[in-house]
């Protein structure tokens, strides 16, 4: 898969209270969630947040709690890959359960700054700052979860019979 | 190679002779877990995907907790699909108001987990449960769905931190302030990850609910698990709690750690963690006057009978100060009851604190105790993330129940060694 955006940019321990705070979990509406999305980290998200961005973070994205409505709220607010140094694991599985696109790149992480266009080819493990030229090999993911991603999440893959 | 605890539950759980670090698998599950936040999407995940009936009735357990006695009209909203849902595929352990208690507090009162177990839940805390020999670990929603779809979930074989425990706790001193001062050694993501095992001769010194409340918090060093080898103690909290057998399993002589940490246990002092990290631990030593403006004593974390005695112990015959809101939250509807019949709730109410019924509620900012702007808590709870507990300019510094119940009396965060001698 490719992805190509504009980049938002936070640091570390983004925690999933700030991605979308408890507040607004007496509801699993998908657009009320992304209504709210890093509303206690960014109050300018919302309105900046556009089809295709990017999300670029440090060390341990979506540490705390499990709900899944942090990547759900992401997900449906446009954005189409986080980049991060590294993702706390309840974030990960729940991002590749659901089907949102992820990658763990210290190297990337640290360089690509706000506003930055990039370009990522997960197939290739290839991410490409358009903004400064600077490009990036990543890891791939191992099988399993590559055939989770391949078939949009942990349900479909289930229900293909892919599992 | 040999085998940590973790990799051996796993597994067997697997059907594997062995597994080794990094490794993905598809274990069979002895208990799904979900609330009433992240169910209403599972339920959701698992309709969309055209599925009729949970794996094992037995197997799948709701327990409404975090919002509940039904904070808002949406709250009511998402237990009553919890509640419509677990009727309609007659879940046995499903907990309405009236039998509920915080969820990780309740499944061991209940006799719902044994040693060798592997239980997966829909909240990050679900890692409690290691404190009885168990592989229990927080997932997501879609994860619950699938296991309550197949009675499975996947896994990527963690590697471990083995953490040697000598000696005993000071009094005073307890379970939480030990993981609190590891956290601060490790950090947020020191764990990321891997599993906390927790061994040596001063594991045997904790009680159960020390350990429970370490296996808490595993998370908040990033772990995928905290998990204490199942003792002489640990049998007898089953047998007396009505659990499964259990099946105990130890760590080969030749298992592999990433890092092996040495905690002596006598060294360990009242510890606080300062907003905004729980990594963020000081000894009472090092800080300087912290006026608090609520006091919270509960949570999955720290809501058991033994953190209320101990509470108790300092509150009685002394008043809360006058800036301080001092709510108190039993974590079940039997320790409710215990403290009830022990005279807790008696001693809590004379010295001006409140007593809640059992919910989540103010732990995660969600009602029963939100903090306005600029605001202060001392809570027993297990984070203190930007606007964990309300506004995002209020603070939350975690503590013990004997620090909270210091900081109810003196009005400021307070060595509760203080209070007592004073």
């Amino acid at each position: 898969m490719k992805y190509t955006g504009t980049v938002i940019r936070y640091g570390d321990n983004v925690d999933t209270d700030v991605i979308i705070p408890a507040r607004y979990l007496n509801t699993s509406d998908r657009r009320e969630l992304a209504a709210h999305c890093m509303e206690d980290l960014d109050p300018t998200f919302a309105g900046r947040v556009q089809q295709g961005s990017i999300l670029v973070a440090g060390e341990n994205f979506g540490c705390g709690s499990s709900r899944e409505h942090a990547p759900i709220a992401i997900q449906e607010s446009g954005v189409s890959l986080v980049i991060a140094a590294s993702f706390a694991r309840i974030f990960y599985r729940n991002a590749v359960n659901i089907g949102l696109a992820i990658v763990e790149c210290p190297a990337a992480a640290a360089a690509i700054t706000e506003g930055d266009t990039v370009e990522a080819d997960l197939d290739a493990g290839i991410i490409r700052d358009l903004t400064t030229g600077e490009s990036w090999q990543t890891a791939p993911f191992p099988p399993f979860i590559q055939t989770i991603i391949a078939h949009g999440g942990l349900m479909q893959a289930a229900q293909d019979g892919a599992l | 190679m040999g085998m940590t605890m973790t990799q051996k539950i796993l597994a067997s759980h697997a059907g594997l002779d062995t597994v080794s670090a990094g490794q993905l698998i598809l274990a069979g599950l002895d208990l799904v877990l979900g609330n009433d936040i992240t169910s209403p999407v599972a339920i959701k995940a698992f309709a969309a995907a055209g599925q009729q009936k949970v794996f094992d009735r037995d197997k799948v357990t709701m327990v409404m907790d975090h919002f509940v006695p039904n904070k808002d009209i949406k709250a009511a909203e998402q237990c009553k699909m919890c509640r419509d849902f677990c009727h309609a595929q007659q879940i046995t352990h499903f907990y309405d108001v009236g039998k509920m208690g915080i969820e990780h507090a309740l499944l061991p009162e209940q006799g719902l987990v044994t040693a060798g177990d592997l239980v997966i839940g829909a909240d990050s805390h679900t890692c409690t449960y290691g404190a009885l020999g168990a592989f229990s670990t927080g997932v997501g929603s879609t994860d619950m769905a699938f296991g309550m779809a197949s009675g499975k979930a996947w896994f990527k074989v963690p590697s471990a931190i083995r953490v040697v425990l000598k000696g005993s706790l000071p009094q005073w001193v307890s379970g939480k302030d030990l993981i609190l001062h590891l956290i601060g050694m490790i950090g947020v993501d020191g764990a990321l990850y891997r599993s906390l095992e927790f061994t040596g001769e001063g594991a045997a010194s904790l009680s159960v609910s020390d350990r429970l409340c370490i296996c808490n918090m595993a998370i908040e060093a990033g772990a995928k698990n905290g998990i204490f080898e199942a003792d002489e103690l640990t049998l007898q909290y089953l047998r007396e709690h009505g659990a499964a057998a259990p099946r105990i399993y130890r760590a080969d002589d030749d298992a592999e750690y990433e890092q092996t940490i040495e905690i002596d246990l006598s060294q360990i002092e009242p510890t606080v963690a300062f907003p905004h990290l729980p990594e963020n631990v000081r000894r009472f030593g090092e800080i300087g006057d912290v006026t608090i403006d609520q006091v919270v004593i509960g949570s999955c974390t720290n809501g058991r009978l033994e953190d209320l005695r101990i509470a108790a112990e300092i509150l009685k015959g002394r008043k809360c100060a006058e800036n301080v809101r001092v709510i108190i939250i039993p974590a079940t509807q039997q320790i409710y009851l215990d403290a009830l019949r022990e005279g807790l709730l008696e001693i809590f109410i004379e010295s001006g604190a409140v007593v809640s019924t059992p919910t989540c509620g103010p732990c995660l900012g969600g009602y029963m105790g939100i903090l306005a702007k600029g605001e202060r808590a001392a809570a027993t709870t297990n984070r203190n993330f930007v606007g964990r507990m309300g506004h995002p300019e209020s603070e939350v510094y975690l503590v013990s129940p004997a620090s909270a119940a210091a900081a109810a009396v003196t009005g400021k965060l307070t060595d509760p060694r203080e209070v007592m001698r004073a």
